[in-house]
């Protein structure tokens, strides 16, 4: 699903340049459950973005899917993204004048879907992560928890072939936490691969593969407890 | 182009974001409003102008002469000049295609009388083509024809409110009154668009006057409608001929500004025009300057709606919105802003005009002041294509954001 050979990554700082991913290997495979982990500034944003096609690498490969990501556009990019992948960003990044519903179905009007259609499969999906309830109301009267539940469902609800999360808990308190854990499980567990960043080790735990990150650079990539368990 | 979804989200994307919208809006109706006003008020006054000129027909060149000022040719200072009908003949031979009609009048005052009433009035003898130069507009009966002018009738058209003075309700068509001991019969009853006085003329032929008053072939004035195909400055060198041949007929010095006037109505037309003409340019100058800053208005304020937007195009972008949608959402909520708002001020403004109506037309000679359809839809037009600038500019800008900047943005 996703395979990167050797890939760096650069942020020109002034003059000089922030070598921040120093060559990458890394495949995922469809299904994956698989965490990244490493201290802050180490390189998994960085990592997260270029594999949710919303940065560019400077070297080496990535394939998405397959399919060579090269001298994309962002039209390709945008399609790309809508077709194949769905995000969740720690601080929710829901559009703060549109009702939970509308946000869920905001990725499916970009997909060229009916109204209609939309509106019905954004609710099944905020029935899913237990909102139906809250379908009106709008991001502002929601808490931070049920925000992150409303952007799961906003992220799956184009049946993405990959669930992209930077940090979705790190913003939430224990109890959220787990409940938002329990959801990503829940998706992997109906076949789509999820890659999740975050520097706790008991949200990695939960995860069924943990790849850490220091300096750029992958340090371990091994199979959690969780992975041996359900083997 | 309709796509309801797009136009579902820049509704939602306006309603749920009031203040932003009001504020984009405000600089393009205001200056639109300001526009409006000035044009209506140029409208206006030009209004006015025309209204001055309503009374006789657009193309009058008058002839009329007095005494001379300077000596020529041996003869004195203070001669007076008399026109006659052999004048008028040179008049009507000599220019017959630049001429479309022609008239001489003579001017008197007449006592009518007619059973136990009687007033004074004005008379002019004239000839049938007077009608034309002078926009009578004949209610009752008919005017003076070429028939009477020959046989010399004793016939009169009077005006409408003589007929009021002398006969009230009764009908007036057809009878005899006597005017200075002699009686007439009422072929017709005009009605005139100048001012009360015009109304109270009596019109007889010229022929007629000139048997009855002295018997002789004097005419006061000559009067002529030039042919109206000629423009403006040929018009006014006719009128300079009519004066250069006329002079050297009668023996008047050619600087002579006295002993023989030729008053042209393309000249104060051309003035009118020039005055009009510099009026609109800078009405134009002004509009389009208000417009401009009115556009410059909301670019800036494009500008900053989209930079508050950052953020949210880059949550799009991440869910699957392409740049052309981008674009293509901003520029037309930026359409949509200007052109409601800019009809917002036009209607306001043509509402402020219509209040104004005529109410300043005695101190500020602005009548009727109002802006034509045109000029509304040329506003429009303007507004629609300083909605797409003003959009699609930054919009274009915004777009080639790299979402994952934009996502950082605030
Ligand atoms: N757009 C950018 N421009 C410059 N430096 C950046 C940019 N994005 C990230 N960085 C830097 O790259 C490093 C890695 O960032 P990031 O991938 O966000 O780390 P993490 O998510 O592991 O905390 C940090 O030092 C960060 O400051
Ligand atoms: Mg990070």
């Amino acid at each position: 699903m996703i395979e990167i050979k050797n890939l760096h990554k650069s942020y020109p700082i002034g003059k000089d340049s922030l070598h921040v991913l120093k060559g990458i290997d890394l495949h995922i495979r469809e299904g994956e459950f698989v965490s990244i982990m490493g201290s802050s500034g180490s390189g998994k944003s960085t990592l997260l973005n270029i594999v949710g096609l919303l940065d560019e690498h400077d070297e080496g490969d990535y394939y998405l899917n397959g399919q060579l990501i090269k001298n994309l556009n962002e039209k390709k990019a945008a399609i790309l993204r809508n077709k194949f992948l769905g995000f969740v960003f720690q601080s929710f990044n829901l559009i703060s004048y549109k009702t939970a519903l509308e946000n869920v179905a905001l990725p499916l009007y970009y997909k060229g879907v009916s109204r209609r259609e939309r509106l019905k499969t954004a609710m099944e999906y905020l029935d899913k992560v237990g909102l139906k309830d809250w379908a009106n109301h709008l991001p502002s009267e929601l808490s931070g928890g049920q925000k992150q539940r409303v952007a799961i469902a906003r992220a799956l609800v184009t049946k993405p072939k990959v669930v992209l999360a930077d940090e979705p808990t790190g913003a939430l308190d224990s109890t959220t936490t787990d409940s938002v854990m329990d959801l990503l499980k829940d998706i992997n567990d109906e076949g789509m691969t999820v890659f999740v960043i975050t520097h706790e080790e008991e949200v990695a735990a939960q995860t069924k593969r943990v790849v850490r990150l220091k300096d750029g650079v992958i340090i371990s990539d091994e199979l959690t407890k969780k992975a041996t368990q359900s083997a | 182009m309709f796509d309801l979804d797009r136009w579902r989200e820049i509704f939602q994307s306006i309603s749920k974001n009031k203040l932003r919208s009001v504020m984009s809006g405000f600089t393009v109706a205001f200056a639109i409003l300001l526009f409006t006003l000035l044009f209506g008020v140029v409208n206006g006054l030009s209004n006015t102008f025309k209204e001055a000129f309503a009374d006789d027909a657009m193309n009058s060149i008058f002839v009329r002469v007095w005494k001379t000022s300077k000596p020529y040719k041996g003869l004195q200072t203070g001669r007076r000049i008399q026109l006659k009908n052999k004048d008028y003949d040179f008049v009507k031979e000599n220019y017959e295609s630049k001429i479309e009609h022609l008239t001489a009048r003579i001017y008197r005052n007449v006592n009518i009388s007619y059973k136990n009433k009687q007033d004074n009035y004005n008379l002019r003898a004239v000839h049938p083509d007077h009608q034309f130069l002078e926009k009578t507009i004949v209610d009752e009966g008919r005017y003076l024809n070429d028939r009477d002018l020959k046989e010399r009738a004793k016939v009169i058209v009077i005006g409408r409110l003589i007929k009021e003075d002398i006969f009230g309700e009764k009908p007036a068509l057809g009878k005899r009154v006597n005017m200075n001991g002699i009686s007439y019969k009422i072929i017709g009853i005009f009605s005139d668009d100048g001012n009360d006085n015009e109304e109270r003329i009596v019109y007889m032929p010229v022929t007629t006057a000139q048997m009855l008053y002295g018997n002789n072939d004097y005419i006061s004035q000559i009067n002529v409608g030039y042919n109206p195909k000629l423009n403006l400055d040929q018009a006014i060198a006719f009128g300079n001929k009519i004066e250069r041949d006329l002079k050297k007929k009668l023996d008047i010095h050619p600087d002579d500004q006295s002993a023989l006037r030729v008053r042209n109505m393309a000249e104060a037309n051309k003035g009118v025009g020039q005055f009009m003409g510099i009026l609109y340019v800078l009405v134009i100058i002004i509009g389009s300057g208000t417009l401009i800053a009115g556009i410059i208005g909301i670019s800036n304020i494009m500008i900053f709606v989209i930079k508050e937007r950052t953020k949210e195009f880059g949550i799009r972008k991440a869910l699957g919105a392409q740049p052309s949608s981008i674009i293509g959402m901003v520029v037309q909520e930026s359409v949509l802003i200007t052109t409601l708002a800019g009809y917002l001020g036009l209607s306001f403004g043509t509402y402020l005009l219509s209040l104004i109506g005529n109410s300043l037309e005695e101190d500020y000679f602005i009548k009727d002041p109002s802006v034509s359809s045109g000029i509304v839809i040329g506003a429009t037009i303007t507004l629609i294509l300083a909605g797409l600038i003003a959009g699609y500019l930054p919009a274009k800008r915004a777009a080639r954001i790299k979402p994952i900047v934009a996502l950082r943005a605030d």
